[in-house]
Formats: C-alpha cells, structure tokens, sequence
C-alpha cells in the first residue's frame, strides 16, 4: 500500500466534522540547499523537533496552552539523562502505536551513538523544540530565525530534524 | 501541522547555510512544502526514528539519516526506508477516518482550547 496522502486525508476528514475552509498547506517551487561543508566525522549536529520533548519537573504550566499552536522556542540540554525526557504531544497515531520510547521520535541517543563511534564528531550541546505554529509566517519569520541563531552559536553544521 | 513546522524550519536553516535531514513519516506534507533531504519512514505518525524500544531499527534509520545528510547532492532529495510497519495497513485506511477519530476526548478539547487561545492572541494582533 503507497504511503498515507495526509494533505487529502486531513481535507475530507475535518470537511466531514464541519469545517468549511481547507488548509492551505504550505508549498514552495524552489527549495533552498546547503551542502556539509566538512566531512560528517568533523561535523557538530543538532536536532529540532516538534514532538513537544519535555524535561520532566519543568513543565511551565498555563504557558504549555499559550504555545501549542502559537509558535515558540525552546532549548533542552543535550546531555540531559533521556529517562528526565517524555512528549506531550496529542497529535499522533495512538490507535498505531505510542510515544513511550523518546528515542522513536528524538533521537537523542542515536546521535550520541553516533558522535561516540565516531561517525560524526560531537553533539551540539544544547537540542532544540519547536511548538507547531497555525502561522506559517511566524516560523519563517520567529521560530526559524530563532533556531537559526542558536545553531549558530552552539557552532552547529547540521540540523536532524524530526515531526511528531 | 508539525511537519510542516519543521519543513518550513529546515527550509529556514538551509536558506541561511545549515544543512538539514528530516526524518519523517508523512511524506506529502513535507514534499508539498518542499526540503532539502527527507528520510521517508513509512509508519504511523509518532515514530519517525523506528519502532519503540527497537534500538537496532532505529540505528539503521539513524544512519541513513546522516548518510542522506552527507551525500544528497541537490534539493528535494527523498530517500525512503524499506521496513513496513509491522501487522499490515490497516492504520494507513483507518487514520483520519470517521470509522477512527484522530484524537480522543481529552487530546480533541486541548486541540479546540489551544485554537480558541491562537484566535484570540490573533485579534488582538500577538501571533
């Protein structure tokens, strides 16, 4: 079976619950490229990721509501013990599966693997969340540049980036 | 909505010189947007990066990740994993369907909050 058309899915199921307006997905003609100006095992890389990753005991209450959907920023340090990690995200396939293993989602330790056999050469130290914004605006123009600035001062050459 | 917050974010960072991979499970949305590279994993939303718990999976995808990373050689590069979720499609025809309501109760009210919470922000001009 090819793979889940979500853009079409999404459109016939919310118009079945009601909603008038579809979407408007984003969509680009051109796409922006960058080439690793170094070989990966000199590289320092990153992850962004909008699964909600969460450091357990800093959660900031009232101010979760105010970001989902809203945009926003944050930054977990990369050596934070992963069993300190969980998602809050709700916007998943849960009749499938779970979010239980972070590592299913935010790699982390796969990129610690990575840096400690050598196939790249370190972790930035600080990973990056990203809330899912309604405003495609707002990542282009908040969130992303944002993101960019912490990349740039961690000395980071790649980003991994994961959904959820 | 979230891969196409990331998408748009990778665009961002390769626009300004960063080279990026996504890993990622819903393949229209992020090709319709439009990246640099995607490592295409054919399973439910929520587990990008492999099953749960299965570290050796999710090894491999991780490596094809960063060998995507440093070998694709022009935009819109889409390499696709070839495990298959295990036990069959049947979550491919059910997600997002009226027989399989995409989020329950609870995940549903916190959805319909948080889009009362971004309108309100919006009218008074804070998004």
């Amino acid at each position: 079976m090819s793979h889940v058309k979500y853009i079409d899915k999404t459109r016939d199921y919310y118009l079945s619950q009601g909603y008038e307006k579809p979407y408007e997905w984003a969509h680009f003609d051109e796409v922006p490229f960058a080439r690793l100006s170094k070989p990966l095992s000199e590289a320092r890389i990153s992850l962004v990721s909008t699964s909600d990753v969460t450091v357990r005991g800093t959660e900031d209450g009232g101010n979760h509501a105010d970001k989902l959907f809203n945009g926003n920023v944050y930054s977990i340090p990369a050596d934070t013990p992963i069993d300190q990690l969980y998602s809050r995200q709700d916007h998943y396939d849960k009749h499938a599966t779970n979010l239980d293993d972070v590592d299913s989602y935010f790699p982390i330790t796969r990129l610690h693997e990575a840096a400690a056999d050598g196939r790249i050469d370190s972790v930035a130290n600080r990973v990056h969340g990203v809330f899912t914004a309604y405003s495609q605006r707002r990542t282009l123009t908040v969130d992303g540049p944002e993101v960019l600035a912490l990349c740039r001062a961690d000395g980071v050459d790649a980003v991994v980036l994961t959904p959820v | 909505m979230c891969h196409q917050t990331v998408s748009l974010t990778a665009r961002y960072l390769e626009e300004n010189g960063i080279p990026t991979v996504l890993i990622a499970n819903a393949r229209d949305i992020v090709e319709y947007c439009g990246v640099a590279r995607l490592l295409f994993v054919d399973y439910p939303l929520g587990n990008p990066c492999g099953r749960p718990f299965e570290v050796e999976e999710q090894r491999r995808i991780f490596d094809m990740a960063l060998d995507l990373l440093a070998n694709a050689t022009e935009p819109r590069s889409t390499v696709v994993v070839p495990q298959t979720w295990p036990g069959g499609d049947d979550w491919k025809r059910l997600i997002f369907s009226e027989e399989q309501p995409f989020l329950d109760e609870n995940a549903h009210n916190n959805w319909i909050n948080a889009k009362q919470h971004y309108k309100k922000l919006k009218k008074e001009g804070k998004v």
